[in-house]
């Protein structure tokens, strides 16, 4: 009975914050109620016993997936008034269209039944005596490997792909030039000088080594590390 | 599970479902609420991975629902660096200016 009844005020609350997702004003609040909908969706994972996807779900979505979004809304300085335009001419269409696809899942959920021979074809039935998370992970390790190295090259490519498209090669970053440290030969870099007592380098004739034309850009770069390092 | 039965979770995921797909067409103009509803949509699905988990006592739609999570997680980070490319090209997130492939 109280388990009912903390389903419907947790369903409750999914729907109204899910309608709120999509009809805000605001993309922020947007955001913030995507979190209270993944949260109760989280408790409605635990009353249906899956405790380790209600975990996953707060860590990953609320914890990762939202806060992303936050960011991404913040930082884009973007005219929400002007994409809230075409508001009204779109409202209709869209509630016919949800209205449609409700009705036919309502068909749907009204006429099926579960095969009588479906408790037999289950392919990992839930052992008993043991933690709803240690039964995934005995299945997720075993059955289910490829699945598993299958999502993680999913996240690896995504965060690649991520990277890719956002990296952007600044003017002055200082990126190591392989081709000109190998050029290098001692008589640029050395230079061995005779120094009479008590005089300097200037005293002495300043210096001895020729003016190579391959010292401009080893100047310059020199330059631009100081000049970087002044930011 | 004892008093709240397989229907009440589809019910549930039905209207979730609707409500992401009619944000989609609500908000026809804001990739990022666009996103949002993608999300939403995914998570109806995960709902009812749960939901048919838990009726019958099988632990592979959980296994499922995991891939899902991945899967929606990655869209999501694709998709907001698509979303900041475009912002930083053009200046704005407008979908009906994404016309440069004259697709």
């Amino acid at each position: 009975m109280i388990t009912a009844i903390l389903f419907y005020i947790f369903t409750a609350i999914l729907l109204v914050s899910a309608a709120m997702v999509v009809s805000a004003r605001n993309p922020v609040h947007s955001v913030l109620f995507l979190i209270l909908a993944f949260f109760n969706a989280a408790a409605l994972f635990l009353i249906a016993g899956a405790e380790f996807l209600a975990m996953i779900l707060v860590i990953v979505y609320v914890g990762a997936v939202a806060v992303l979004f936050l960011f991404v809304v913040m930082m884009l300085d973007v005219d929400f008034a002007q994409l809230r335009g075409g508001f009204q001419r779109y409202w209709l269409v869209g509630a016919t269209v949800g209205l449609v696809l409700f009705a036919e899942l309502a068909i749907v959920l009204g006429g099926w039944k579960l095969a009588p021979n479906a408790i037999h074809l289950r392919m990992s039935p839930v052992p008993t005596g043991v933690s709803n998370t240690e039964a995934l992970g005995r299945i997720l390790y075993t059955d289910y490997v490829f699945l598993f190295q299958t999502a993680g090259l999913i996240l690896l490519v995504a965060m690649i792909g991520a990277i890719v498209l956002t990296l952007r090669d600044r003017k002055t970053s200082r990126h190591q030039n392989i081709e000109k440290q190998n050029a290098r030969t001692v008589v640029e870099t050395l230079e061995m000088m005779s120094l009479t007592l008590g005089a300097g380098t200037t005293e002495s004739g300043g210096y001895l080594r020729p003016k190579l034309p391959e010292v401009a850009p080893v100047e310059e770069h020199a330059d631009a590390g100081g000049h970087g390092h002044g930011h | 599970m004892m008093d709240v039965g397989l229907d009440h979770y589809l019910v549930v995921s039905a209207i979730l479902l609707v409500l992401g797909i009619f944000g989609i067409f609500l908000n026809r103009k804001n990739v990022i609420v666009i996103l949002m509803s993608i999300e939403l949509i995914l998570l109806a699905v995960n709902l009812n991975f749960v939901a048919f988990s838990a009726a019958l006592n099988d632990l592979a739609g959980q296994v499922m629902a995991m891939l899902v999570l991945t899967v929606a997680a990655a869209e999501a980070a694709i998709g907001l660096a698509i979303v900041v490319v475009y912002f930083r090209n053009r200046g704005s997130i407008q979908v009906e200016d994404v016309n440069l492939m004259k697709g």
